[in-house]
């Protein structure tokens, strides 16, 4: 497909009128939405990885220095609160879902564009919130991520403005979910029969429907604790009847499925970016779209895993424990089929794919932990240890932080219409790789041991892993500043992107880099599926 | 940006119904807190539901069913272009809500008045069941007062978008959406009643 010579302004260019920061905050073009979700989000996980950076720092010595452990406390919750709220759940669906969903089924915008920037609104407002809960009230809130009750509700520190920050947050991807999956139902181009989608697009689908179903579930959760912290209603009170086990169980059917919230659009960017450089067709279109779903479906039955030791029956347990174990076929169903994807393919090697390789390999770590802890055995063992740490770094990190890196560095030439130093995101990928799972194998390793999570200091035999991983948390920083350097020079600086920089055949390579307002001159007609390689005919 | 010339009801309504779907689940987590805890103090929640006024909950249920009614027929009057019918009807809708905050505040105002409220003395001197009982029946009910105030809004927007024939017999996806979560709010009533006031 070719445009005409006398193409539509980039949306970079056409501002619809408004001028300054007006353009960017006030416009409902999905594009522009997507930026908007991207400046902001980097810039909470920019707090986030300073926070992370600080706490292992203090791990440096087996004495309190440099904060005192009251602080140490608010640090790892406001990491957590920041890193999975801010950064994570929006993830990959509110920056690429915004900008690309549209694109990939060939639609001019999403279903409900006003109602799209809404949700940034109500994003931001609850990040603003959760981040003047520490400086406000009786402090930063330590409780963790997690607002465990009883002590979220007798705790003296701000946690009502950090939790009710949270309930905001929530009603934004709600918002994002309802406007996606209306998008994915009324908006495809003609032709784009639902297994005509790109990957991603089944992907954002269904996260979407996790979004809906589970985060209300959260919100309300949410609303009790404050309305606990206000006016003692006693439902998660033992003193008064409550129980607050049953906190435990409504945050997790939420908070569990939100980890696929935050992997599965990961999921997709990575289903999107092997096929092209592997110059094929995916392999087993149909299982990835299903295993998507299977994700969605299945991960809301789990989540009482993160609960074996707070006192549940023995059968539930063992219900628990199975159903944990199941929901790790279908990611391996995915993985199994990225690397049949590569396999005899004409593989060009490019930044996006190797973070998109790294991802798969780090994910993998992750997800085989995973299942070694869905094992009721070996959980209660490492249950509340820095294993478990390890792990979810591996998945929320190593999975959907590198995914998201990967997705950045394969769509950045079209989005802002610039290319990268390809050697420099090379230069970065070493002291990231390495540094990364020095930091968190070595917790790996110390969760074995048995050092416990969340403590301030740590006995003299776990010290030598300790400052192993805190060496690997310096390497990751360097390869983090190295990586967004180099994209912030190349959006000064960069030598102008092709439209089609990697021989991409989805929709968004069709068209102009960066994209007109409209996106397509002409809604296109699909008539064939969304990796049709001249080798990988069907 | 640009205005979308598409106007797309179906999909507007897809979206209000998945709206709703998040709505339920909202209160399904409540639902679970009441299942859990009821089946933990059965004898409690039994005698805390007959503490509860019956009467004035089937009046008020009432209310919300005949103002659902009154929004369907408001609906059908747009339809037919009977826009000043279709006005009266809705005004009859948010006036019904209104009786419905009316007595509910009653309700609350004579559980105040003996001394049952949250974290109140006299509540700290009940059995540990009904404590949970009446902290579950404060907030649910208290959440669905919001939503009926919340639904009182939106309808009162669209009465006001049909004095400016902003919402007419071939534009009226705002009257139905609105009307959609009106009846949202009813139908939770419903399930309020029989769980709280019934239950003894």
């Amino acid at each position: 497909m070719t445009y005409s010579a006398t193409a539509q302004p980039s949306y970079l260019q056409d501002t619809g009128g408004r001028t300054g920061l007006m353009a960017w905050i006030a416009s409902t073009d999905h594009k522009r939405i997507g930026v908007l979700y991207l400046v902001s989000m980097l810039s909470f996980f920019s707090i986030g990885v300073g926070i992370g950076f600080v706490m292992r720092l203090v791990q440096l010595t087996t004495f309190q220095h440099l904060i005192t452990a009251q602080t140490y406390n608010a640090l790892f919750t406001v990491h957590g609160v920041v890193m999975i709220f801010l950064f994570v759940i929006p993830g990959l669906g509110a920056v690429f879902g915004n900008f690309f969903l549209p694109i990939l089924i060939g639609a001019k915008d999403v279903a409900f564009p006003r109602l799209n920037l809404a949700s940034w609104y109500f994003f931001m407002t609850g990040a603003i919130l959760a981040i003047l809960s520490l400086f406000t009230g009786g402090g930063a809130p330590d409780t963790g991520w997690t607002f465990y009750a009883p002590f979220s509700i007798k705790t003296g520190t701000n946690v009502s403005l950090a939790i009710f920050g949270a309930t905001i947050l929530g009603f934004s991807s709600m918002l994002t979910g309802i406007n996606f999956i209306t998008t994915i139902h009324r908006l495809r181009a003609p032709g784009m029969e639902w297994f005509r989608m790109p990957l991603m697009c089944w992907a954002v689908y269904s996260t979407s429907w996790v979004q809906i179903l589970a985060t209300p579930i959260l919100a309300i959760t949410l609303v009790l604790v404050i309305l606990e912290r206000f006016f003692g209603i006693g439902i998660f009170d033992p003193t008064k009847g409550g129980d607050p086990v049953l906190y435990q169980h409504l945050f997790w059917i939420y908070s569990h499925p939100a980890v696929y919230i935050m992997i599965l659009p990961a999921m997709g960017a990575i289903t999107e970016i092997i096929p092209t450089f592997a110059r094929r067709t995916i392999f087993g279109y149909k299982a990835i779209a299903f295993s998507s779903l299977a994700i969605a479906g299945v991960g809301s039955l789990v989540w009482a895993h993160h609960m074996f030791t707070s006192g549940m029956s023995g059968f539930a347990q063992m219900l628990f424990s199975l159903l944990t174990m199941i929901v790790a076929v279908p990611s391996a169903i995915k993985v199994f089929n990225w690397v049949s994807t590569l396999y005899k393919g004409s593989i060009d090697f490019q930044p996006p794919l190797l973070f998109a390789l790294t991802f798969i390999f780090l994910f993998c770590i992750g997800g085989l932990t995973g299942v070694m802890q869905g094992a009721l055995a070996i959980n209660v063992h490492v249950h509340d240890t820095y294993f478990i740490v390890g792990h979810f770094h591996y998945v929320m990190f190593g999975g959907t932080g590198f995914a998201f890196f990967a997705a950045l560095l394969y769509w950045f030439p079209k989005m802002f219409g610039k290319m990268y130093s390809k050697k420099a995101i090379y230069a970065s990928w070493f002291p990231m790789f390495i540094g990364f799972n020095m930091l968190y194998f070595g917790m790996l390793i110390l969760g074995m041991m048995g050092m416990p999570r969340r403590y301030y200091v740590h006995l003299p035999q776990f010290h030598p892993m300790h400052v192993f991983a805190t060496v690997g948390s310096w390497l990751l920083v360097l390869g983090l500043l190295i990586y967004f350097g180099t994209l912030l020079t190349a959006l000064f600086k960069g030598e102008k992107a092709e439209d089609n920089p990697w021989g991409g055949v989805t929709l968004e390579w069709t068209i102009p880099s960066p994209p007109p307002l409209e996106n397509f001159e002409e809604i296109p007609t699909i008539t064939t599926g969304p990796y049709h390689y001249a080798e990988g005919k069907k | 940006m640009s205005e979308h010339a598409h106007r797309d009801d179906f999909g507007s309504k897809l979206g209000m119904w998945l709206f709703l779907v998040t709505e339920m689940v909202l209160f399904g987590g409540l639902f679970i807190a009441y299942s859990v805890m009821r089946h933990r103090y059965p004898a409690e929640f039994h005698h805390g539901g007959a503490e509860l006024n019956a009467t004035l909950a089937v009046i008020n249920t009432l209310a919300l069913l005949t103002s659902s009614l009154t929004v369907v027929m408001s609906i059908v009057a747009t339809q037919r272009g009977e826009i000043k019918r279709a006005m009266a009807l809705l005004g009859t809708t948010v006036g019904l809500g209104a009786v419905f905050l009316v007595i509910k505040s009653f309700e609350w105002a004579a559980k105040f008045h003996h001394g049952i409220y949250p974290s109140s003395a006299h509540l700290a001197t009940l059995p540990p069941g009904e404590q949970v009982f009446f902290g579950l029946y404060f907030s649910i009910t208290g959440l669905h007062g919001l939503h009926v105030i919340a639904g009182m809004g939106v309808l009162s927007w669209v009465l006001w978008m049909m004095a400016r024939g902003r919402v007419r017999a071939d534009r009226y996806i705002h009257l139905e959406n609105s009307g959609l979560y009106w009846h949202l709010v009813d139908v939770i009533w419903i399930f309020l009643l029989p769980l709280f006031y019934l239950a003894s």
